[in-house]
């Protein structure tokens, strides 16, 4: 199981990576969405995948699961998606002040 | 007692959420904001007397023992750095005053200003690795706000490069974590010192160690990640990239310095002496580069930045208790110098409505104080004794070549005469010359925007001629902090 999520976060990555490298403002907000997804993943696999029960005092189980990565992985998803959507408004307010989503025309004045 | 350590973050954190109820009301706004700051003010040095009187200061929250639940630790070092920030969150606010548009007041500037602050004073005293993340992202989400605020076309292209380089260092960040958490099992950072040291960092340990190096090295403008600073830092208003320039990077490499002496630092010929070396070497010698090559006041403040990061992280590189302390009384020179010549860019703008240094002139004749303070700040930053510059850059320098590495030694003498040379074309293009802005601005009166400068240029003087009794506090601070038995001692409690 874990290697096969790993070749997901994998995907994830080269995903997030190639977008990020696109012109388009659209699509860079987009592989940043990727990349934390796969970030997200990552975190929740290198802690190992784990069958068990919630660590709760007085409850019984042959096993129990950790339970940090998934409060952290938790942490890292509401930041994400705070940070996502003001990346959005962001990339918007850009495209409608400069009318044009594309980044090369966003490089900065021609002397630089 | 301990939940004092607790304070420096929760006071500006309950402010911000205050003036946002008080945002369209200037007059109130700024009462708040200025009563919270120097409450923060009054107790960081509060803080940082008890735990020079009590020694390392540990809040467990919610009262779960150290390696389950969360701590925040209060040593030495971190309490240099929350009063630096203190210090200059009260500076960089009343300047904000009297140089801020209203319309830009109105549009939440003040609430984020704290929520920036509580970001940074988090930062600084986390004990825990994912906490400095979730820090690290609150002092993020702020600085995001901030530097696009007022939306001109400007800002908004620059400000979305930088808050994209941020998610991905930060995703970065949150890849080490996994890394770290999956080879240790723990992410408090005393727990993971020790069970570092027990591993005897090797082969993946290292791998992460340079990963964690990489985030923190994005965040704090290090060779060859530093790309994004000088531009991003031209956009916003003065006060603003005084704050980030004196805070912002600050908080990465004080990370960089926390981490490297705490977990990552048994395989110090690997990591300190080869790659943080060079590349300490490499960001002061082209940071210094930069600033010589450009002709706009406050672009060749930005490329200061990197080289001065430069500096300190060679502190580290070297690595000996005088080089840390050193390291350590550059990053309180730096915040206070840094934070002051953005300043005076800003108060220049102010009177003549430019950034280049080919359109002022004679500056000197008309706003005396202005100049003259603004050559002490600058002598300071490139290290002319008695100024504090001078006793920041002696110990680095001496010890490099106490530990034989000549090159690096040789390369920070170097970057130190090229920053005098920048810093006085500046001089000599604004303050001497004919005089080339007009005799209305020539009358603008400079006092109310000098006011809140004074006393960081005052603290520049103090720190070069009482270099003394605040080197031995940070020697002190840096002996605490490269024997890691202290913080793993009073964060375990073994």
């Amino acid at each position: 199981m874990e290697i096969l999520i790993s070749i997901i976060i994998g995907v994830l990555f080269t995903v997030g990576t190639y977008m990020l490298l696109m012109r388009s403002l659209l699509r860079v907000v987009i592989g940043t969405m990727f990349l934390s997804h796969g970030a997200h993943l990552l975190l929740l696999t290198m802690a190992g995948l784990q069958r068990g029960g919630p660590p709760l005092l007085g409850f019984d189980a042959e096993a129990y699961a950790d339970p940090l990565p998934q409060a952290m992985v938790l942490t890292a998803i509401v930041i994400s998606f705070g940070v996502t959507s003001l990346i959005l408004v962001l990339a918007y307010r850009t495209y409608k002040v400069h009318k044009t989503d594309d980044l090369n025309q966003l490089r900065g004045s021609k002397d630089e | 007692m301990n939940n004092l350590v607790i304070l420096p973050v929760l006071i500006p954190f309950f402010t911000g959420a205050l003036l946002i109820l008080f945002s369209k009301k200037q007059r109130i706004q700024k009462i708040i904001s200025s009563i919270s700051s120097f409450v923060i003010l009054a107790v960081a040095i509060y803080l940082a007397v008890y735990v020079y009187q009590n020694g390392i200061t540990v809040l467990e929250v919610g009262d779960w023992p150290a390696p389950f639940g969360i701590v925040l630790v209060a040593d030495m070092f971190a309490n240099i750095m929350v009063i630096l920030s203190a210090i200059v969150g009260v500076v960089c606010l009343f300047f904000t005053f009297q140089t801020i548009s209203p319309k830009r007041e109105k549009y939440y500037f003040y609430p984020f200003y704290f929520f920036l602050l509580t970001g940074v004073n988090g930062a600084f005293l986390t004990g825990d690795l994912f906490n400095l993340f979730v820090f690290f992202e609150v002092m993020l989400i702020a600085s995001y706000v901030l530097i696009v605020h007022g939306g001109t076309k400007y800002q908004l292209r620059e400000s979305f490069k930088y808050v994209i380089i941020n998610v991905f260092s930060s995703m970065l960040f949150l890849v080490a974590v996994a890394y770290i958490y999956s080879i240790t099992g723990t992410l408090n950072m005393a727990h993971l010192s020790e069970r570092v040291a027990e591993l005897e960092q090797a082969g993946a340990l290292n791998v992460v160690a340079v990963l964690f190096f990489i985030v923190f090295a994005i965040k704090g403008a290090l060779f060859p990640l530093y790309f994004w600073l000088p531009r991003s830092y031209y956009g916003p208003p003065a006060a603003i990239a005084a704050l980030f320039g004196g805070l912002l990077t600050k908080v990465g490499v004080y990370a960089i310095i926390r981490t490297f002496t705490l977990i990552f630092y048994h395989d110090a010929g690997f990591t300190h002496k080869g790659i943080i070396t060079a590349i300490a070497g490499f960001t002061m010698l082209l940071g210094v580069l930069g600033a010589v090559s450009q002709f706009n006041f406050k672009r060749i403040l930005s490329y200061h930045i990197i080289s001065q990061v430069g500096y300190m992280v060679m502190g580290l590189g070297v690595y000996t208790t005088l080089a840390v302390a050193g390291a350590i009384y550059y990053i309180v020179h730096h915040i206070i110098v840094k934070s002051a010549l953005f300043l005076f860019a800003g108060a220049t703008e102010k009177i003549t409505g430019t950034n280049d240094l080919k359109q002022m002139g004679g500056l000197l004749k008309t706003h005396p104080y202005l100049a003259w303070m603004f050559f002490i700040t600058a002598l300071s930053l490139a290290g002319i004794p008695p100024l504090s510059g001078f006793f920041s850059k002696f110990p680095i320098i001496l010890s490099s070549f106490q530990e034989e590495q000549y090159v690096i030694g040789g390369v920070a003498l170097l970057v130190g005469l090229l920053t005098l040379l920048s810093m006085m074309k500046i001089f000599s293009y604004v303050f001497w010359g004919k005089q080339k802005h007009t005799e209305e601005q020539a009358k603008y009166p400079a006092g109310k925007l000098l006011l809140p400068i004074v006393p960081l240029v005052a603290l520049t003087i103090i720190l070069g001629l009482a270099a003394e009794p605040i080197f031995s506090y940070s020697l002190m601070a840096a002996e605490q902090i490269m024997d890691p038995t202290h913080y793993i001692d009073s964060v375990l409690k073994e």
